[in-house]
């Protein structure tokens, strides 16, 4: 069981929404969508269930051309963002309904929703009302209605975005056991970086309508193949860099921050791209950079601290593990992992395989 | 600018209240200086909004009194008291301009129009909002349209607390993080006293001094950051704060001991009755390591968040989750977990035991 | 388990159809017709190309007619959408006054039209109405029978009573929509009541206010009925609006041509304008 998209693109008047994808999920997998608000991941998921045609480019389930197919003959399911229920059913009705419009008999739809409210924890609220339920409720509804029907593709738009922090915490952790026993291919769309990494499974990066990476999610988080793609999956953002090669030292074009580096590129301007973790008050790894900066701002966490600050014209943003109470303007020491530098030339294409 | 007393403030939507649920407020004192930055952090529903609502003068309390610079503002408005506030989705003028939006809180005070074009001129720039002065407010972006907002509580040079009602909710993840570090840079600036409702607890710990931390109308405790994470005095405390929160595992005590299932646990903690019917032990996953010998557990899961790995394990007494560093190695199968005894903590009927 | 798409409920669709053809197409078709050609009866046609229209858009008596009736449009969208924007602000936001308000604005519009201009027709007779009595006691002379004047003043009155309410009920839906923030922001911003009104309540209300304005100019513009029975269109020609001159001409004169002619004009004219109001309206909503 797989999802092929073949050369798919969506353009709405004169304007691209999708630029040409080619994506293959295989079943038992969670996909998930990275990408910012009008990165195209909604558009991309209807164009995969069915709810929209593409202007160019075929859908391929399971080797059957369903290009065109409309979604009510795709066995499909969606969770959205806006806790999405039928306000006139209690929750027992609204897990049941899709089994209810295939006839389904009642005996088997006794036993179906039972075993999903029970995996969703929503066993004591059934005959209650959607606007009787909390957030988390409303959405684990929602979810049950998309499980009970055994679809062979799933998918969530944002489902955690409208929830508290640590519901969404809890629920994140929850969903992928939701998703062990079935055979199904699941695609999750977010903007949040953390939410791929602690799903696991498939990430592709998505930027202004392109797919820009697709793989197993820690390759794509480590080995980002280009800029955009690192940048997509950073959060908080990414430092970027220009930096200067000459003969076996790298250097800011700021000049004065030299570090060697011990594997073949050719001489010339790069960008390097570090994550703010890579950044420290303390020596962390084998192979560190000290740097000295001018705090901006320190915002600290309870457990970690962020310090903002400039060397020279360039502002860098640091995490680090602890405490580190910092003062406004005071001059202080950093250490950069030279390890878990990338670097990326003028194309934007990772040079370094460290 | 002005010291808040919040005295014995309670307060309930409905006209007679029976039981402990009809309250949304319950016995509210707080006192907090000059010019702070702090935060009411909660979950949906616990009262946060309710208590901001009355401390701005948008509702009245059923009992209590509100003090400004120990002076009695209860009854008074909003203009009396002289606040402003940023509500979660931007609130604009739509039909003037950038400038005449910022303008507008000192054209209905009579301000002459000299010193409304300076002050405005001001603000724009701290706000870097100068090259947008005379487009239409509604043509800006959802970030753009809350700096808005937040800029019209700015001109106003005599206000004494500005308050922001979870204001990034409608902003853009990646532009959440640069509008987070602006608001605390601005306070840094202008060091006026800032109140920040919100239930996101990145929001809360990286912007306040002082954060209130409220559940079911109540308040649970205030500290600082460092202080709500590294000594929680209810267990609510812990679990809400931190990602993932605080482990909670029932423990007996006998005789001034502490033990999980058995197995002895060092605590920073002065037993010295045990007369509570639920005794816990707190630990935060930041503060246990794996060891050749301690609490034994089976592991899981390991999920890898790029910057730290976070372990699943589970003991007789329950999930317990460990975060280690990224570049350490995880046992698999079973293992032993340390606690570090400095930040163990004992909790007798939810609440800590000293 | 597959659904399938089930198309048998296009057959609910045609006794609907049925029914609009027979109504509306088909009369559309037959005005059509008759307005490009001449007739003297059993079904004998003379084509005359566009001698109707020119006839009708040079004629004086179209002019004054249209005349009449853009003046009056005009007074009743002047009256009704600030009076019913100025009503809907005052009414309650909750408890039970809310149902008694709307009840109240409500039942203008639920009483047959003929019977509105029947009742104003008595309510205003110089003599034995209430109201014709007394003006005409503190001291007004009024007549609308018989002066021009006062035929306006009450078919006008007649209208504002009639149809206010409409622009009433929209308005104050348009209200309730807007969430309490902007209120609380202006409260804090020191906004004085007009400038919430200016800057808040008027914006917000636009799309609302569009489809009243909207409404209004068309059930005006077109308005028959209730004028018909208050005044008959006089005295003289002075409440001649175009649907009464129009209905003169067809029915009273039986110049079947030139009538259909006009009221194909007349069927332009408000959609033109319907368009060019509508699209001026929406063009900054696609931008915001």
């Amino acid at each position: 069981m797989s999802l092929e998209l073949k050369n798919v693109e969506k353009k709405i008047g004169l304007e691209t929404h999708i630029y040409q994808t080619n994506l293959k999920l295989e079943k038992n997998t969670i996909n998930v969508l990275l990408g910012s608000t009008l990165a195209g991941k909604t558009t991309l998921m209807q164009i995969m269930a069915g709810l929209d045609k593409p202007t160019n480019g075929e859908i391929w389930f399971n080797d059957k051309n369903v290009t065109g197919v409309k979604v009510q003959k795709r066995n499909v399911s969606m969770v959205y963002q806006q806790f999405i229920n039928y306000p006139n059913f209690n929750v027992y009705d609204n897990i049941a309904s899709p089994l209810k419009i295939t006839g389904v008999n009642s005996d088997e739809i006794k036993t179906r929703v039972g075993k999903v409210a029970e995996l969703l924890k929503l066993s004591p609220m059934l005959n209650k009302r959607p606007n009787e339920l909390s957030g988390g409720q409303q959405q684990r509804t929602a979810l049950a209605r998309a499980l009970v029907k055994d679809s062979d593709l799933i998918l969530l738009d944002e489902p955690l975005a409208n929830l508290d922090f640590k519901l969404r915490e809890e629920l994140r952790e929850e969903l992928p056991k939701l998703f062990e026993d079935r055979d199904c291919i699941v695609v999750y769309a977010t903007t949040e970086p953390s939410d791929a990494l602690l799903i696991g499974g498939y990430t592709a990066t998505l930027l202004e309508g392109k797919v820009v990476q697709h793989g197993r999610t820690l390759d794509v988080y480590n080995k980002p193949n280009s800029l955009h793609s690192a940048q997509v999956f950073s959060d908080p953002p990414m430092n970027i860099a220009k930096i200067k090669k000459s003969g076996d030292t790298c250097s800011l074009l700021s000049d004065e921050v030299k570090w060697k580096i011990n594997f073949n590129l050719k001489d010339g301007e790069y960008k390097v791209g570090i994550r703010p973790h890579n950044i420290t008050t303390y020596k962390e790894g084998q192979n560190s950079l000290e740097i000295s900066g001018k705090v901006l701002i320190s915002e600290l966490s309870g457990s970690e601290s962020l310090i903002h600050f400039t060397n020279g014209e360039l502002s860098w943003v640091s995490l680090s593990n602890g405490i580190h109470q910092k003062n406004v303007g005071e001059e202080t020491k950093l250490f950069m992992n030279l390890d878990e530098f990338l670097y990326f030339d003028e194309n934007n294409k990772l040079v370094t395989n460290v | 600018m002005s010291k808040i007393t919040l005295q014995n403030l309670s307060h309930s939507y409905l006209k007679t209240q029976n039981q402990k649920e009809d309250w949304a407020l319950r016995n509210v004192n707080i006192e907090w200086q000059d010019g702070g930055a702090y935060a009411l952090l909660g979950p949906s529903g616990c009262g946060k909004t309710t208590l901001l609502n009355i401390i701005s003068g948008l509702l009245q309390p059923t009992e209590g009194q509100i003090l400004f610079n120990d002076q009695d503002v209860t009854s008074k408005n909003p203009v009396e008291r002289n606040i402003a506030q940023i509500f979660q989705f931007p609130v604009i003028y739509d039909t003037m301009s950038v400038f005449d939006n910022l303008a507008f809180p000192l054209k209905n005070r009579g301000i002459s129009q000299q010193e409304i074009d300076q002050k405005v001129n001001e603000i724009a720039e701290m706000l870097e909002l100068t090259s947008t002065l005379h487009n239409r407010a509604s043509g800006l972006t959802a970030d753009g349209k809350q700096k808005i907002s937040l800029g019209r509580g700015l001109v106003r040079s005599d206000v004494n607390v500005i308050m922001f009602d979870e204001p990034l909710t409608v902003i853009d993840p990646h532009l959440k993080w640069i509008l987070r570090s602006k608001l605390k840079e601005l306070h840094q600036k202008i060091n006026r006293t800032m109140i920040y409702v919100t239930h996101d607890q990145t929001e809360a710990l990286t912007f306040a001094d002082q954060v209130v931390v409220m559940h079911e109308a109540e308040i649970v405790q205030t500290g600082t950051p460092v202080e709500l994470f590294e000594k929680p005095k209810h267990t609510f405390v812990g679990h809400f704060i931190g990602s993932p929160g605080m482990n909670i595992l029932p423990c007996k005590i006998d005789n001034g001991n502490i033990s999980i299932n058995g197995k002895k646990i060092e605590a920073k903690v002065n037993l010295k009755e045990n007369n509570f019917s639920k005794t816990e032990v707190g630990i935060r996953p930041e503060f246990i390591e794996f060891n050749k010998d301690g609490l034994p557990v089976k592991i899981l899961k390991v999920s890898n968040t790029g910057r730290h790995k976070i372990v699943d394990t589970e003991s007789e007494s329950g999930k317990i989750k460990v975060i280690a560093k990224s570049s350490d190695e995880i046992p698999s199968g079973s293992a032993f977990l340390n606690f570090n005894k400095d930040y163990t903590y004992v909790y007798g009927d939810n609440w800590i035991i000293e | 388990m597959n659904k399938t798409v089930n198309q048998k409920a296009w057959f609910f669709v045609i006794p609907v159809f049925v029914l609009v053809a027979f109504n509306a197409i088909i009369p559309l078709m037959t005005v059509v017709n008759y307005a490009f050609q001449e007739t003297f009866g059993n079904n004998v046609f003379m084509w005359e190309g566009t001698r109707w229209f020119k006839q009708i858009l040079l004629s004086e008596r179209f002019h004054a007619a249209l005349g009449r009736q853009i003046l009056f449009t005009l007074i009743i969208l002047l009256i009704q959408i600030p009076l019913g924007i100025f009503i809907a602000l005052t009414m309650p936001k909750e408890g039970i006054g809310v149902s008694v308000c709307l009840v109240l604005m409500s039942m203008p519009l639920l009483i047959p039209w003929n019977v509105v201009g029947a009742m104003w027709n008595i309510f205003a007779l110089p003599d034995i109405g209430f109201l014709g009595h007394s003006l005409n006691a503190l001291g007004f002379d009024y007549n609308f029978t018989q002066q021009s004047g006062d035929a306006w003043f009450t078919t006008v009155l007649m209208d504002v009573w009639h149809w206010t309410s409409l622009v009433v009920l929209l308005s104050y839906a348009g209200l309730r929509s807007i969430q309490p923030a902007y209120y609380q922001a202006a409260e804090i911003d020191g906004a004085s009541r007009w400038s919430v009104f200016r800057h808040i309540e008027l914006p917000k209300m636009k799309k609302v206010l569009t489809i009243a304005i909207l409404l209004r100019f068309m059930d005006s513009f077109m308005i028959y009925t209730e004028p018909f029975v208050l005044t008959g269109g006089g005295p003289g020609n002075a409440t001649a609006f175009l649907s009464i001159d129009l209905v003169k001409m067809a029915l009273g004169q039986f110049d079947l041509g030139p009538a259909a002619a006009m009221s194909l004009i007349y069927f332009f004219i408000v959609l033109t304008v319907c368009w060019v109001f509508y699209n001026l309206m929406m063009k900054n909503e696609g931008k915001s």
